[in-house]
């Protein structure tokens, strides 16, 4: 039938594919002692009351080993273009009417933010990109990745999933300390050199957070802000997606100029959806968004970027006001605002 | 008319999925109808009809609802076909994580949820394993990363899969299944000597027969003790 199953044998297997260790545990396969063995012969003489007890269809068990086998060596494959583009093409509104623009082109580095009321369809827009939209979507929108459109098999496959997303009420639900987070998910992104990743990780979430933790704090334990910090270093860094959606980033505990930053020079492409005038501000460009189409794109102008400054000073104040209430001091306020 | 088998642990979320992907359905002109399977109680039916569509269930009250689902889905697509409809939709909630009601050619579909645990995808057994879609809820409570470990997870149970994530709030991604799991071309007119994917776990034991007593003398036919070596 196969190589893997029939001229390998599970040790040699294993040597070549130390990841096939874990899939042979993830399908309660008994190979302990039987490692001289091919696949083919140990399923042959395996009990059929184990078997039956933990479940095992030796005839999928082979094929879904083959696929993994392959789908692994993708993720090794490193030949990935680290610069993206995505081109959008028109689609219609709610009312059927076309979207005025020709194209618009978004390349690595480069911060989006999305603006519209709600229920305007910013949603629809995201999950066109998240799709690689191909005029099969509500919208009738078009999506070119890196100038092409996407296979089926792109679309859907796990291992280059296009967009990474953070979303305003996420939390994190495994029981474990930061440490050991960050190892789980670098040990599933197969990186190589884990300690300097986990370490550059944890670094930059410190950086990012109003107030410091450890690595042995449980992440459930972490306030707000060292969630959003920790979530968006490691996102940065260990997410091999090369889009970001952010769905607002609250004020609250994180610096967002740094946070976006570190997105961008990691060569991610931002788009995010806010109404906060200092993060729409802080993108390249805004997309307006109304009855379900594309309305305009606005280009950050000189002006705009003016008031940047003033608004991001006005922000430090109330930083400034929230430390100084943090650490029991009575609050002053210079008129100079 | 188009089969599609619905399976998941209880409270996946696998009712908002279907709600939002019918809504889909019905925007492009077709005729869906849903047969929910549950053991003891669901009011999901009340959702369905809602939707305008027709709806039946089944509780399956004393039997596992996967044998009770195997017994009665010949008779479900024979009223399926009564109904005109172009797709049907099973949905049943899978118990013991033993079971799987998936048929051979039939489109399979595996919902599961973000919060339940990074080694849920071990603890499913062949509902999981021989899935052609899974799709992955409430991924917007949880951290990129962890959305990422466990769609890991749930590849290495089941590599052939494709993998999806729907949101079964907002309906993010409910409009891409909708156009995955439903095939035009595919007519389903009976299932008569069609084959589970995978067998039903064996149980015949006194107690499936209505034993309620405790103890060897009263324990016969499939019985296996649990290991716990020496006392």
């Amino acid at each position: 039938m196969d190589k893997y199953t029939q001229e390998y044998t599970i040790s040699q297997l294993l040597t070549e594919y130390p990841f096939v260790k874990d899939f042979l545990e993830d399908h309660l396969i008994p190979y302990r002692g039987k490692e001289h063995l091919t696949l083919d012969a140990f399923f042959k003489y395996l009990d059929p009351n184990i078997i039956e007890e933990n479940a095992i269809n030796p005839d999928l068990f082979t094929k879904s080993l083959v696929e993994y086998i392959d789908l692994m060596k993708q993720y090794f494959v490193s030949n990935k273009p680290k610069q993206t583009s995505i081109t959008i093409y028109p689609g219609t509104h709610k009312d059927g009417r076309k979207e005025s623009f020709d194209s618009i082109h978004i390349k690595s580095g480069e911060i989006i933010a999305i603006v519209g009321p709600t229920g305007s369809g910013k949603s629809r827009l995201l999950a066109d990109i998240e799709w690689a939209a191909n005029d099969d979507t509500p919208t009738g929108r078009t999506v070119h990745i890196n100038g092409r459109a996407l296979e089926p098999h792109e679309r859907f496959s796990s291992s280059n999933k296009l967009v990474a997303q953070l979303s305003q009420n996420m939390n994190f639900v495994m029981d474990m300390t930061v440490e050991e987070f960050l190892d789980l998910h670098a040990t599933s992104r197969l990186v190589k050199d884990k300690e300097t990743i986990i370490q550059t990780i944890f670094n930059k979430a410190n950086t990012l957070a109003g107030e410091a933790f450890t690595k042995d704090t449980p992440i459930t334990e972490l306030s707000g802000g060292q969630s959003r910090a920790l979530m968006i270093a490691d996102t940065a860094i260990l997410s091999t997606s090369p889009i970001i959606l952010i769905d607002e980033i609250e004020n609250a505990g994180i610096d967002r100029k740094l946070a976006l930053d570190l997105l961008v020079s990691e060569d991610k492409i931002v788009l995010m959806s806010t109404h906060d005038p200092i993060l729409a501000l802080m993108g390249d460009k805004r997309i307006v968004i109304n009855n379900g189409g594309i309305d305009s794109i606005i280009n950050s102008s000189e002006e705009e970027r003016n008031i940047l400054g003033k608004l991001e000073a006005l922000d430090k104040t109330l930083m400034t006001l929230r430390q100084q209430l943090r650490y029991g001091k009575t609050i002053e306020l210079k008129e100079e605002y | 008319m188009d089969l599609i088998t619905v399976s998941g642990p209880p409270s996946s979320g696998k009712t908002s999925i279907l709600l939002r992907t019918i809504e889909h359905f019905k925007q492009r002109g077709l005729h869906v109808g849903v047969v929910k399977f549950d053991c003891l109680f669901t009011d999901d039916d009340v959702y369905f009809a809602k939707l305008d569509i027709p709806v039946k269930k089944g509780l399956s009250g004393s039997l596992c609802p996967d044998h009770y689902f195997v017994s009665n889905i010949e008779e479900v697509v024979e009223w399926g076909n009564n109904q005109n409809l172009d797709i049907l939709i099973t949905e049943s909630a899978g118990l013991c994580n033993r079971c799987s009601p998936y048929i051979k050619d039939i489109k399979a579909v595996c919902v599961i949820d973000n919060l339940s645990g990074i080694n849920t995808p071990k603890k499913i057994g062949p509902m999981l394993k021989s899935a052609d879609i899974v799709v992955i809820t409430k991924g917007d409570i949880v951290s990129q990363a962890e959305r990422e470990v466990f769609t890991m997870k749930v590849q290495s149970v089941n590599p052939k899969a494709i993998i999806m994530h729907v949101n079964g709030l907002s309906g993010q991604g409910a409009y891409e299944l909708s156009t995955l799991i439903y095939d035009k071309d595919k007519h389903v007119a009976t299932l008569e000597g069609e084959q589970l994917r995978y067998p039903m776990p064996s149980a015949l034991c006194s107690y499936c027969l209505g034993e309620t007593r405790i103890g060897k003398k009263h324990q016969v036919g499939n019985v296996r003790k649990i290991k716990l070596g020496d006392s």
